[in-house]
């Protein structure tokens, strides 16, 4: 039984790409927001570190893959690699620095910190294309046989694959000696000191580890659409990662998969109506969500299933 | 010189206005240890409304000016009243993502009705165009931003040291659970702060119009000031806000004058520098 409901979702995700070819792009978005939205779940689910500037790693995931494949060197799984290891690297060069701040000023931290990096790659135009965003980005075939079409066939199962390889890795990091003192650091933080755990140097991990997923969902989003722009780094973006995980549910691995989801399709119906359509909506879901506490989808399902 | 002279008026200027803006989140992040991401969505509709009555029902400026400031506390006491007050014990979480929704919401309204374009108003004719001060030509809305929120500065200080309310306030925010104690009414005094920091909003937002600019993304926008003026000047004064915030303005202004290519990247950097080396400004309550 338990083994049947977590296949059901990649079981889906499989037949959607058989059920719906004219919805690979919107599939491959979802893939992608997904696994943004399980990188905010290890780090704001698991370790209970709330960070404003989650964009600044999936960003800087996308302008090292775009530039690579921009640059010559096409090649995607290794260049997804590059841009997890630049994004870890950002995560583990800032993470003392949000940690040290502490609380509300960590929090502002992260904010500036995705704000400088934005405006960063505004202002360097002749390296990310500034405002137009990286033009010329040419990504080579996966594993150099399946090309990325015009359909987003190689596209959506390459995001796939690589959500479901690193889904399971979540799920053993969580599942780990390391990733419970996780959660028993944001259980109470001075218990934990208190048993031994070396708080500090577990949160930058976690926020490491966060950064490099984060670092791949941008990479993906950049070799999937041969794109990469401001947007990618935007405040916007860090904000719908925590709406995503919210709306799915804090600290379960599937509710960042089910919120981000809900959100893609959402956001794919509303704005079609208009873009301050959507807007609105958005801003409505996040007060709700905050008003309704963090169980989300996940936690209403379970709700139901114990009556 | 003149020029320079000039340009730091302007500095001067918007520091003055950044501070009636962020005041408001001063104290309310102090009291209530509340992260409100959505204080500059209350300057934002002060400003249209100004906006609004001037352009549209040909108000006279002053009074469009005050129609602003009572709108922005009318906004800012009922959403205080019926939304505000259920995230005060939520996790900074919660509080993010409500604050955050409000200015969607906010936003895209206004978007809405006005459309997203920046919005300009008619200044009235005593308060355009220059005069001639020592040789240095000063812009004569400048002088009356820079009078009208020194005398804002000057009230607020002074009712906050001097006052029985700010004295209350101040014990407020020392510290919450003592002041409850000796029995003062803590949430009302939130309730009245909170509402009087709305309507500071929306007289910055009023005012602003004509110096920051005003377009339905202004609260997030200068989300990053209001946050730079409280991180900064800490919680408990009048003048530590102000001082920074008056820093920011001239900084900000006289970066963006004489170099243009580093753009905001500066303020950002000076943020996170700041809140790396003066924690305190902001955590004293929460340690």
């Amino acid at each position: 039984m338990r083994a049947l409901l977590h296949g059901l979702p990649w079981v889906a995700a499989v037949g959607a790409y058989f059920a719906f070819p004219e919805f690979l792009p919107l599939l491959s978005g979802i893939a992608i927001a997904a696994l943004f939205a399980l990188s905010l779940d290890i780090l704001v689910g698991y370790a209970g570190v709330v960070t404003l500037g989650h964009a600044a790693f999936f960003g800087l995931g996308a302008y090292t893959a775009g530039i690579l494949a921009q640059q010559g060197w096409g090649e995607p799984i290794s260049g997804l690699l590059l841009a997890m290891g630049a994004a870890a690297l950002l995560g583990a060069v800032t993470a003392p620095l949000v940690l040290r701040a502490g609380d509300l000023a960590g929090l502002m931290v992260t904010l500036g910190i995705s704000l400088m990096l934005y405006e960063a790659a505004n202002k360097a135009a002749f390296v990310t294309g500034g405002a137009d965003g990286l033009q010329g980005v040419e990504v080579w075939p996966v594993l150099g046989i399946w090309r990325f079409d015009l359909w987003g066939r190689t596209a959506y199962l390459y995001s796939l694959a690589v959500l479901f390889l690193l889904f399971l890795l979540a799920m053993l990091i969580v599942r780990s000696p390391f990733g419970l003192s996780l959660r028993g650091i944001r259980g109470n933080a001075r218990r934990a000191a208190a048993l031994g755990v070396p708080v500090k140097r577990r949160l930058a991990a976690a926020y490491a580890i966060a950064a490099a997923y984060a670092g791949a969902a941008g990479a993906l989003l950049a070799q999937t659409t041969q794109f990469a722009s401001l947007d990618a780094l935007s405040f916007q973006r860090s904000a719908e990662g925590l709406l995503m995980l919210v709306l799915g549910g804090l600290g379960s691995l599937y509710g960042a998969l089910l919120g981000a989801t809900a959100f893609t399709l959402a956001h794919h119906a509303l704005s079609e109506a208009s873009p301050q359509f959507w807007q609105f909506w958005f801003g409505v879901a996040l007060v709700v969500v905050a008003l309704a506490g963090r169980g989300g989808l996940v936690g209403l399902g379970r709700r139901l299933l114990r009556r | 010189m003149a020029a320079f002279f000039s340009v730091f008026l302007d500095g001067v200027a918007s520091g003055m206005l950044l501070f009636v803006l962020a005041v408001g989140l001063s104290v309310t992040l102090g009291l209530m240890n509340v992260v409100n991401l959505a204080h500059g969505a209350f300057g934002m509709v002060g400003g249209y409304v100004c906006v609004v009555l001037l352009n549209d029902a040909g108000v006279p400026f002053l009074l469009a000016v005050a129609a602003a400031v009572v709108a922005a506390a009318a906004l800012g006491w009922v959403l205080e009243r019926t939304l505000y007050v259920r995230i005060y014990r939520s996790d900074h979480l919660e509080q993010v993502l409500f604050s955050i929704g409000l200015v969607f919401i906010l936003g895209a309204v206004v978007d809405w009705f006005m459309g997203a374009r920046q919005q300009l108003i008619q200044l009235p004719e005593w308060l355009s165009g220059r005069v001639e001060f020592a040789g240095v030509g000063l812009g004569r809305y400048r002088i009356f931003l820079i009078l009208l929120c020194g005398a804002v500065v000057a009230a607020l200080h002074f009712g906050l040291v001097r006052t029985r309310f700010g004295a209350r306030l101040r014990a407020a925010v020392d510290d919450g659970v003592v002041a409850r104690a000796m029995g003062l009414p803590v949430p009302r005094i939130f309730t009245l702060t909170f509402t009087l920091g709305s309507a500071l909003a929306g007289l910055g937002g009023a005012l602003g119009v004509e110096v920051l600019g005003l377009d339905p993304t202004f609260p997030l926008k200068y989300m990053v000031y209001f946050l730079i003026v409280v991180a900064v000047g800490g919680t408990n004064t009048v003048m530590g806000p102000f001082l920074a915030a008056m820093l920011l303005g001239v900084v900000d202004v006289l970066g963006k004058y004489y170099v243009p290519q580093v753009g905001a990247f500066v303020i950002y950097t000076a943020m996170v520098v700041l809140l790396l080396l003066r924690p305190q400004g902001l955590l004293k309550k929460a340690a």
